[in-house]
């Protein structure tokens, strides 16, 4: 009886993910969906002018701006977070690995908020001095970002480099290539999967990215012509407006939400069919989560235990 | 196995074959080696910077009235926003630990592998993971706020946190659990024990390191996250009095309402530190745990 009693009560815990989803998908649909009707599909996703005082809701400067910073953090983030994750893998030594690896791990903890404040105060005004203008713009945003995804692409690409077989590599160095030459050439186009994964999902925390964004950005709401350009992203445009919102303004910006959320979706999907893709070749096999008696590397930091023995 | 001992050997195979065509290799691998070697150094010194400006901006700034128990216009005290996000660090994991633990359990335990169930509920805790915490901000504001008239309040703030750090929950508590050897459970079957018994006495036990890192990680974001608290917790600058119905800023929220406020920067920068340094705490915490776990294991 207790048994029965208590596998319904798990059945339950584990059913509450799936009716989070759906009634989130509700209420954002449900409110969006008809607001967007009422502006009209077009105006409100192509308006290039966003104007609540005169109920003009355009929110195409917006996408742009969250697409453009977003493109942005990629281009910084990408090679430095590649770079060091291969450092990681395949060049450091475990005392220098024993340093780097909980400080990229607290690059990952550090709120939000803080990388505002330090970008506000830091990176902007480098920005001013170097080109002028208020320093906050594309740029300033796009290193911020970039700098903000670091941890997640680190984490992801380091995980699929060191997954690729040893094998890889021994061949490459015995067909007389060097270590460089071995890792860059052999190990790393075989972890690509991997790594598209984990840029993917960078892409999903810069366009969701908010506090930090709306401090440095700028916040325009025209449509940017240059990288110096001041720009309001998606989000920035939520934060800053619901405050004092009402009525169909309101409604608008919850509109914002629902295209962010769908965004989104569409970024999620790409990251598990990428990620689906990774799995199935049998290299990764060893660190899926159904392979058992094998903590996963994530909690027990078993890459740190190997280099050490 | 041994990639440090690989390395060295590979090192001296380098140096053998490099030497006699000195221009052409050497160049390629040199810069290659330089690259990464700059890439981390960035990528270290991005966040040493990071945590030293903060310090250095913020330690001169705190003092006693920085602690003190009341926030006034004059006093930007921070410790109403540290008792709030104690409080709304308790509620969120009081509902986000047994709903995650209980999860990963019928996840791990219970379910039959290619369960549909199983594949729908990981699909959408992938999905849950993904949302940026503005749409579950926006979402905690429509559902808690307006349509259950919770109005901007702290425990409207937890359930929307709760719902953010379950996938991370579950997913910790899952892969502890996968962790555990089986041979515990069957020792378990085999002295009669039934299932649930196994569970809580057996499988759950030693797998608690796992958990809790998860939880810690989960402390983590609740202590840093702004987006979501702004529009269902509010961001009112005392301890509410209406308990955990009232609204109520945290740590985070303090520090953007204070650049929003736009008048006292050097209480910023003081809260930053209180922020970064709780975080550093968090973090060594969750190190320190897993560094537990990797011990374990070796000793099994």
């Amino acid at each position: 009886m207790k048994e029965k009693l208590m596998k319904i009560v798990f059945l339950a815990a584990a059913c509450v993910s799936i009716v989070i989803i759906v009634i989130m998908c509700l209420f954002l649909f449900g409110s969006g969906i008809p607001t967007i009707k009422e502006i009209g599909v077009f105006d409100f996703l192509f308006g290039k002018v966003w104007s609540p005082g005169n109920n003009i809701y355009g929110i195409l400067p917006f996408i742009v701006g969250s697409i453009y910073v977003t493109i942005g953090a990629i281009i910084v983030g990408v090679p430095i977070g590649l770079l060091t994750a291969i450092y990681m893998a395949k060049f450091c030594n475990s005392k220098l690995y024993r340093i780097i690896k909980p400080a990229v791990n607290l690059m990952a903890g550090i709120p939000s908020i803080v990388y505002g404040f330090f970008g506000l105060w830091v990176i902007v005004p480098i920005m001013r001095d170097l080109f002028g203008g208020g320093g906050k713009s594309i740029l300033t945003a796009s290193i911020l970002l970039g700098i903000m995804i670091l941890p997640t692409i680190i984490n992801t690409a380091e995980t699929s480099i060191r997954a690729v077989p040893e094998s890889y590599y021994e061949g490459s160095l015995a067909l007389g290539a060097t270590h460089e030459r071995s890792v860059f050439v052999a190990v790393v186009p075989a972890a690509k999967s991997g790594i598209l994964a984990g840029v993917i999902l960078g892409i999903g925390r810069a366009i969701g990215e908010t506090m930090a964004l709306i401090m440095i950005a700028g916040n325009q709401t025209v449509m940017p012509t240059s990288i110096f350009n001041g720009v309001r992203t998606l989000t920035g445009n939520i934060v800053m407006e619901i405050g004092y919102a009402t009525d169909l303004h309101r409604d608008a910006l919850i509109a914002t939400g629902v295209v962010l959320f769908v965004f989104i979706l569409i970024i999620n999907s790409l990251f598990s069919l990428v990620n689906k893709k990774e799995s199935d070749t049998s290299k990764t096999k060893k660190l899926s989560l159904r392979k058992k008696h094998k903590a996963p590397e994530s909690i027990t930091g078993q890459a740190v235990e190997r280099l050490g023995e | 196995m041994d990639i440090s001992v690989n390395e060295n050997r590979n090192e001296n195979v380098n140096e053998k074959r490099i030497k006699p065509k000195f221009k052409v290799k050497l160049s390629g691998s040199f810069l290659l080696r330089w690259l990464v070697k700059i890439a981390a150094f960035i990528t270290v010194g991005i966040l040493v910077g990071l945590i030293a400006y903060i310090l250095i901006m913020g330690i001169p700034n705190l003092n006693a009235d920085f602690f003190s128990w009341e926030y006034t216009p004059d006093n930007c005290s921070v410790m109403p926003a540290i008792i709030n996000t104690l409080i709304i660090v308790g509620l969120t994991l009081v509902m986000a630990v047994p709903i995650g633990i209980g999860s990963a359990i019928y996840m791990v335990e219970y379910a039959k592998r290619g369960n549909r169930l199983v594949k729908l509920v990981r699909v959408t805790t992938e999905t849950l993971a993904g949302i940026p915490s503005i749409v579950f901000g926006l979402f905690g504001y429509l559902c808690f706020n307006v349509q259950m008239g919770l109005k901007y309040s702290l425990i409207g703030g937890s359930m929307t946190l709760a719902i953010m750090v379950l996938p991370s929950v579950m997913r910790t508590t899952e892969e502890a659990l996968l962790a555990v050897n089986d041979s515990y459970r069957e020792g378990s079957f085999g002295l009669g024990a039934g299932k649930l018994r196994t569970v809580f006495k057996v499988v759950l036990p030693s797998a608690v390191p796992g958990i809790l890192s998860g939880v810690i990680l989960a402390i983590g974001r609740i202590v840093g996250e702004t987006a979501v608290l702004i529009f269902t917790a509010g961001t009112m600058a005392a301890v509410p009095e209406s308990g955990i119905f009232g609204a109520g800023r945290t740590i985070a929220v303090h520090m953007y309402q204070l650049f929003n406020e736009g008048r006292d920067m050097e209480a910023g920068y003081a809260t930053g530190v209180v922020l970064i340094v709780m975080v550093i705490i968090i973090n060594g915490l969750a190190n320190l745990v897993g560094r537990k776990i990797s011990k374990g294991k070796e000793t099994k």
